[in-house]
């Protein structure tokens, strides 16, 4: 599905330069579920800017479904790590919903029902006439996540989208995402700092080095395919994971580990 | 609720009782200087509003002064409007060509308009066309540097998040770069609201022949007080509304804007 | 209702990243580009009144426009009319600042006369200040005196709206903070509110003094040179009975200069009084 060979970004020029991520190479296969871990700037927003195509890398390649991606690819919709600020305040949150799909469906009423259903399918059916700024920081989220959904996207990328909401709507955001992931033909790449967060959804953990990042690590996940937040966390297999994810991510050593 | 309508009911008994405050006080002075507001008023609707009801009873004298300099206010607005908006956003969307334009713009701003008035006179004669031309250019600064201005800082995140989900350029301007440029274009129009204003009486004062601005030149000469009030408070009635309007026009258009500072 | 949002057009752009990531290697780079936007315009102009583009009759050459200029500026009748002109502004202005930020932080923290002057305000304000120049000089007579009333009457309002708007602005926190020290109220206003809206009051004060020069060039130029020197007399008084524009175009430049050091003189003043705003915001100065 996803093909990142050798991907490197560097921003600035000269002495100035400043190398964000460096030889990153990674592969999606169709329908999975991948989590990609980090310290805080070592180049998971740039990496995912490049996949996305809002960004060009200074050098390797992203290959979506055979095709090398140079600008927004078809099929592909992003949630923007800073979702406050991505959704656009003056657009009730209907509107908000339904203006990427103006490119695709003809017409007021079908874009408002798709919008509405969507935004069905996050649990904020109702809302759908409030600002943005009306709404807490958990139902935002909700609102940008359903703003990719509505698309239908082939891949979803998701930058840190539980950063800045409180535990317990964390966890209800992360079901979410798995609920999601079920019921629909989807695959998706999700940007997190949260090490629990990265085991608890994904099928693989991809662990990078401190900046400028590298793929430290590309780890599977081995839990049942049906995950609680109390059972799936208290599960030896979890707490093993989680502890060398931990490690992997605390460490200063940048190599790869096999 | 309730305490709107105090607070409601308190202003205007604040104004009442100033104007009351005023007619006792002229009364007692007596001052040719100081006509009483009785008076003001009187006169007032003697010579605009006692028209026929054909003509909302406006007279004659309303409908041939008061109404075409509001008429050239609002052209003159309307046509700074109609340059500074678009321009400010083409601009606001273009650093590199304003980088190029900013110094002359920043003179523009900086400009004094009344000194351009003899120019206006000779290019274009005296009257209406000097007129709006000096309404169009004391007012099109200030719309046009603010809409640059919010052009040029729209949220990078707004701006990504339009390119991710791939909307055409006219999306883009329509429903990300021209809303999110409203509020400081709007800020922009304010301050060329009471611009125009003081531009409509001064050239009207200097370089017309009718107008209300003309019409307290003559009152001026006849020594005229009570007339020369009496366009006074009509210009604050004026005014009044006008900015009435254009808050009307904002809380319409930029609740959103107010409604997110508030929460 | 308030100026606040308004921002004074200062140098727009320069916000976003893209814009921060080309700026390193060419800091010199606006300068050039403006310096050059200006001789391509002049050099225009020129070509337009020289090609007939422009009816020389109508508009002078611009060289000849600044040449005149320069003459002007050896012209010791000019400098004194240039003189008058910012002594004007500068007594309106100090009255408007004297008058207006009092009347602001009291507005401001009294929201009941607030409320109850509302109405007053709002019919006062809107009133043009040139309409009151014919009252005025026959109240006071020609002089700095009508010069200066009329000024402080145009140009309060976006000071008084400006320091209101501040006052409203400020950190509740920060207040209730400063008032649990034990801190009177008349001390919070004067040590928190105060500080905290100077910001808001300093662009009021800017787009105040925008407002004086044009009053005080349009009274001048109302009542001629009856009401003493200044620029606005000069014009009036050149401009009557010739239709050669010359020397008005020559003392519009001078007035647009005027009008842009005294901006760039508030500027001034504001970024070196309200230093740790501007650090706040990350802006350098
Ligand atoms: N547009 C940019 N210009 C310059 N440097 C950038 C830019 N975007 C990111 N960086 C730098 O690249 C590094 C990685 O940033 P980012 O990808 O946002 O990290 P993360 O998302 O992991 O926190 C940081 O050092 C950041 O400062
Ligand atoms: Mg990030």
């Amino acid at each position: 599905m996803l093909e990142v060979t050798n991907l490197t970004r560097a921003f600035g020029h000269g002495a100035a330069a400043h190398t964000a991520i460096e030889a990153v190479s990674l592969s999606v296969a169709h329908g999975e579920l991948v989590s990609i871990v980090g310290p805080s700037g070592c180049g998971k927003s740039t990496l995912l800017r490049c996949i996305a195509g809002l960004i060009a890398p200074t050098g390797g390649r992203v290959v979506l479904r055979g095709v090398p991606v140079h600008d927004v690819p078809d099929g592909l919709a992003v949630v923007l790590q800073d979702y406050g600020r991505s959704l656009y305040p003056w657009l009730t949150v209907r509107d908000n919903v339904a203006l990427p799909l103006r490119r695709t469906l003809r017409g007021r009423a079908a874009r408002r029902t798709a919008a509405d259903a969507s935004l069905a399918a996050v649990a904020l059916a109702g809302v759908g006439d409030k600002y943005p700024w009306q709404l807490s920081g958990g139902m935002q989220q909700r609102v940008a996540i359903a703003r990719a959904l509505a698309c239908d996207p082939a891949l979803l990328l998701m930058d840190e989208p539980f950063g800045s909401v409180d535990a317990q709507t964390r966890e209800d955001l992360e079901d979410l995402v798995l609920r999601v992931r079920r019921e629909r033909d989807i695959t998706i790449l999700l940007v997190t700092h949260d090490i629990d967060e990265s085991v608890y959804v994904g099928d693989r953990v991809i662990v990078l080095t401190p900046g400028p990042g590298r793929v430290r690590a590309d780890l599977p996940v081995r839990l049942p395919e049906s995950r609680d937040q109390i059972i799936t966390k208290e599960l030896p297999d979890f707490v093993r994971l989680r502890t060398e994810v931990s490690r992997l991510v605390r460490s200063r050593d940048t190599r790869a580990v096999s | 609720m309730s305490w709107l309508r105090i607070s409601w009911a308190w202003r205007w008994a604040v104004l009442v009782a100033g104007i009351g405050g005023w007619q006792l006080w002229t009364s007692r002075a007596g001052s040719s200087f100081f006509p009483r507001p009785s008076a003001i008023v009187t006169r007032m609707y003697h010579l605009w509003f006692s028209g026929p009801a054909a003509h909302v009873f406006l007279t004659a004298d309303a409908t041939g002064n008061l109404l075409p300099s509001l008429g050239r206010v609002l052209a003159g607005l309307a046509i700074a409007t109609a340059i500074g908006a678009p321009l400010g956003i083409a601009l606001g969307r273009s650093p590199v060509v304003t980088a190029y334009l900013n110094p002359l713009l920043q003179f523009a701003r900086a400009l004094p308009v009344v000194t351009m008035a003899p120019v206006f006179i000779v290019l274009f004669k005296i009257g209406t066309q000097m007129e709006i031309a000096t309404i169009v250019f004391g007012t099109l600064w200030p719309i046009l540097l603010n809409t640059i201005d919010g052009a040029a800082t729209v949220d990078p995140v707004q701006l990504e998040t339009a390119r991710a989900f791939r909307m055409s350029a006219g999306q883009r301007l329509a429903w990300v770069i021209i809303p999110a440029a409203l509020p400081k274009a709007f800020a922009g129009f304010r301050l060329s609201l009471s611009l125009s204003l003081i531009l409509m009486v001064f050239s009207e004062l200097v370089g017309s022949s009718s107008g209300i601005g003309y019409e307290m030149s003559n009152a001026s000469n006849a020594f005229d007080m009570t007339f020369l009030w009496s366009t006074i408070v009509l210009l604050g009635i004026l005014g009044y509304l006008l900015n009435e309007l254009l808050a009307g026009a904002e809380r319409h258009l930029l609740a959103w804007h107010t409604g997110k500072g508030r929460g | 209702m308030s100026h606040t949002t308004v921002t004074g057009g200062a140098a727009p752009g320069g916000t976003t990243r893209a814009a921060t990531r080309a700026r390193r290697p060419a800091r010199a780079l606006p300068w050039a580009r403006g310096a050059a936007g200006v001789v391509v315009f002049l050099l225009l102009a020129e070509a337009a009144g020289r090609l007939g583009v422009i009816s020389r009759s109508a508009l002078p050459l611009t060289s000849a426009v600044l040449a005149r200029a320069v003459l002007l500026a050896g012209n010791g009748r000019f400098l004194a009319d240039l003189g008058a002109t910012v002594e004007a502004w500068a007594a309106g202005m100090a009255i408007t600042v004297a008058a207006g930020v009092p009347l602001g932080l009291l507005l401001g923290a009294l929201p009941g006369v607030r409320v109850a002057t509302r109405a007053i305000v709002e019919f006062l304000r809107p009133i043009p200040s040139v309409a009151l120049i014919l009252l005025v000089s026959l109240l006071l007579g020609p002089g700095l005196r009508m010069s200066a009333t009329l000024i402080v009457y145009g140009a309060i309002w976006p000071v008084l709206y400006n320091t209101i708007a501040g006052i409203d602005d400020v950190d509740p926190v920060a207040k209730e903070t400063h008032r649990a020290f034990g801190f009177s109220r008349l001390d919070t206003i004067r040590m928190v509110s105060l500080p905290s809206a100077a910001p808001f009051i300093a662009t009021g004060i800017r787009l105040a003094s925008a407002v004086a020069i044009i009053l005080d060039i349009a009274t001048g130029y109302v009542t001629g040179p009856i009401n003493g020197p200044g620029i606005g007399a000069y014009i009036a008084q050149q401009s009557s009975g010739t239709s050669d524009l010359t020397v008005i175009l020559a003392a519009t430049f001078w007035a647009g200069i005027l009008g842009l050091a005294l901006d760039l003189l508030l500027t001034g003043a504001q970024r070196r009084l309200l230093r740790w705003h501007h650090t706040r915001l990350g802006e350098t100065g």
